[in-house]
């Protein structure tokens, strides 16, 4: 056989892997509008995350408790260090703050039922409370925000937490600002600003500077509300570690710590994407600092950021959280991003799964809008079930494993029972990587 | 008449008796002796009565006060009156920063000068200052009235919204987006309701109105230069 012809092998087309078609398309986008992407959600990029840690199980050394038959303990209690009225949830998994105006109305009710039905707690926003929220939410903690929109003493009294958020894990050291499309009147009323305008959302508490003047506000704060309810701290994941002890030292109940997959209602892209830290190299860090001051488990944390299946609670409360807390997960569960909408996500240029222009105020799934046709397609009854089921299947999944290494509450989970399956996470985690008795840093290697 | 020592027996206590009391009340005058500075006086109050503190106070004195008159005899730490809904706060000396913070209502009555961030955020609060106030004063000023009788520093109003401002000295600057405004006959008016109720002895006619150019209201590429 000879050869059939005189053509020349050719080099393939080879795509950078610096300059990728995402990328290149994001430059011809800038250059053609002068302005950077903002968006929804939170970190899409792929970072260190639960999926890199495994349970071990139980074998010869450990005996598995029955499933179906022997308890696992689910209970927990937040705000145990000060308050006179700790709030006391059935699950360890809680409802994180998403505003009304970010949400609609017909989303927060549904967030309030699905979280009471469930037995836990769900957290205002931006913007303050409404009466809605209030009435279907068994326990609700009431955000306490830089631009104290909405804010005023009567709604602080009504709430069975309150929280102070000096950041999240979406956009640390950053504000927020919700487009003028999304102020309804309703919504503009509330933020006593005008109707249609952007209302930026500060990034500074405007009375208190530092751990010193937190110490005194959260005074204030417990002065106003007699000291009856828990006064937590939340945190963006920068710097766990002092961060979380210099909320316990301001006098936090609980601290509540965010990472970077956690969502926000709108930031910009390049913020989400690149500052703050994964969930899961925060958590180490923080149960440290907490069992340095020797307040391990006297002062709650509160993990959030990615938590999507009972494995992640699982492997979340493993490291020593007490809790965690979902929002886009949450949302999810009420129908954000469901393949029913797929036609419109398509007009709207995107596609199921991908949706983030929460800002807009479009949504097809009438979650995070202000249109009241589009917020009348949501049944807050029906999602605020949805939201039930989800959060009592995390909680059986997280039970399930617990059973499996041989635990009778979920908190006696422990960093024995994970390994590693990559380097990365073995030293965020400080679990051993996967058939090893080390992890990157562990003295002694 | 009420009269309680904190130095005596503690901050818990007095708040916990001021708060204790309602529209029917009968206690409507309370004098707070020996405040020595402490933090967080006569907070979260929600009755119609009087509260005359005898001495200086630390931070957030009369936070988010309803109803209430809480009358300083002294001067007051950062954040006196912080997002105040009703009443009347009035501080016979001085007030450190951040003075009337996101206030939606009632009335901020300082006979001395205020320092920086004065009305920060402020939501509707009207706020009287007989003396000097300090830079970025009214930062993100929403909504209400600051009324300032002597200078203003730096960067006044900046990122302003829909709140006024009343300056009869002079501004070291404005901030971003905040503007010189015609003084209209029912500013006049306003501000003649304002320096009344302040006991300010100065005329409307004296004084300069400052507010929102409303340029910065919608995000625009083309003023990120601005921000």
């Amino acid at each position: 056989m000879k050869d059939m012809d005189n053509k020349i092998p050719q080099t393939v087309p080879i795509q950078s892997a610096t300059f990728s078609n995402p990328i290149n398309a994001e430059i011809r986008r800038a250059a053609a509008t002068g302005i950077y992407d903002i968006r929804g959600g939170g970190a899409k990029r792929r970072v260190p995350h639960f999926d890199d840690l495994l349970f071990l199980g139980a074998s010869v050394s450990r005996y598995p408790l029955e499933g179906y038959r022997e308890k696992c303990e689910t209970k927990v209690v937040l705000g145990t260090r000060f308050a006179k009225k700790p709030i006391e949830l059935d699950i360890p998994i809680t409802i994180a703050g998403m505003s009304f105006g970010a949400l609609s109305g017909p989303a927060k009710e549904a967030l309030g039922r699905g979280a009471s039905a469930a037995g836990t707690s769900t957290t205002t926003g931006d913007g303050g409370m409404t009466p809605e929220e209030r009435g279907h939410s068994t326990k609700l903690v009431y955000q306490y925000l830089p631009s104290r929109y909405g804010m005023n003493p009567n709604d602080l009294r009504k709430a069975d937490a309150i929280e102070v958020v000096v950041g999240q894990g979406a956009k640390p050291g950053g504000g927020g600002m919700l487009l003028g499309q999304k102020i309804s009147d309703r919504v503009a009323e509330m933020r006593t600003l005008p109707k249609g305008i952007d209302q930026r959302s500060a990034c500074r508490h405007p009375d208190w500077t530092g751990p010193d003047d937190l110490e005194i506000k959260i005074l204030e704060l417990r002065e106003i509300t007699n000291w009856e309810v828990p006064i937590y701290v939340k945190v963006g994941g920068t710097r766990p570690y002092y961060d979380t002890a210099l909320a316990v030292k301001a006098g936090a109940d609980v601290v509540v710590l965010d990472g970077m997959q956690g969502g926000t209602a709108a930031t910009q892209d390049v913020f989400i994407e690149h500052v703050g830290l994964p969930t899961l190299a925060c958590i180490r860090p923080a149960v440290q600092a907490l069992q340095d001051l020797g307040v391990h488990r006297e002062v709650q944390l509160v993990v959030s950021g990615g938590i999507r299946t009972g494995a992640d609670v699982a492997k979340a409360l493993a490291l020593g959280a007490d809790a965690v807390s979902v929002g886009t997960a949450a949302m999810i569960a009420l129908g954000d991003n469901d393949p029913k909408w797929e036609s419109e996500y398509q007009k709207l240029g995107t596609t199921t799964g991908a949706y983030d222009d929460w800002h807009e105020g479009l949504d097809p799934a009438g979650i995070t809008t202000q249109d009241p046709e589009l917020a009348a397609r949501l049944d807050p009854v029906a999602a605020g079930r949805r939201l039930r089921n989800y959060l009592k299947v995390m909680t059986l999944e997280a039970q399930t494993i617990a059973r499996a290494c041989g635990h009778n509450h979920l908190h006696n989970l422990e960093p024995e029972d994970l390994c590693a399956l990559t380097m990365e996470a073995a030293a965020m985690a400080r679990v051993p990587l996967a058939g090893t008795d080390w992890y990157p840093g562990k003295a002694g290697f | 008449m009420q009269t309680y020592d904190v130095a005596a027996d503690g901050l818990r206590g007095l708040n916990q008796a001021l708060q204790a009391q309602n529209e029917e009340t009968n206690q409507t005058a309370w004098q707070v002796n020996n405040p020595k500075g402490a933090h967080a006086i006569a907070v979260g109050l929600d009755a119609p009565i009087k509260v005359t503190v005898n001495g200086s106070t630390g931070y957030y004195c009369a936070g988010m006060n309803q109803q209430a008159h809480v009358h300083v005899k002294g001067s007051v730490g950062p954040g006196v009156a912080e997002n105040m809904m009703s009443g009347v706060v009035e501080v016979d000396g001085d007030a450190s920063q951040y003075a009337g913070a996101t206030g939606h209502g009632g009335l901020l009555n300082i006979k001395g000068n205020a320092s920086s961030r004065c009305g920060i955020s402020m939501k509707g609060i009207d706020i009287v200052v007989h003396g000097n106030i300090g830079h970025m004063c009214a930062f993100m000023g929403q909504s209400g009235n600051l009324v300032v009788l002597g200078d203003a520093g730096d960067a006044l109003g900046d990122s302003c919204y829909e709140a006024r401002f009343f300056v009869r000295g002079s501004v070291k600057s404005l901030g971003a987006d905040c503007i010189e405004k015609e003084m209209r006959p029912e500013h006049i008016e306003i501000l003649k309701d304002l320096l009344e109720r302040a006991g300010a002895d100065a005329k409307p006619e004296e004084f300069k109105r400052y507010g929102s150019a409303r340029q910065l209201y919608n995000f625009d590429v083309d003023n990120a230069q601005a921000y």
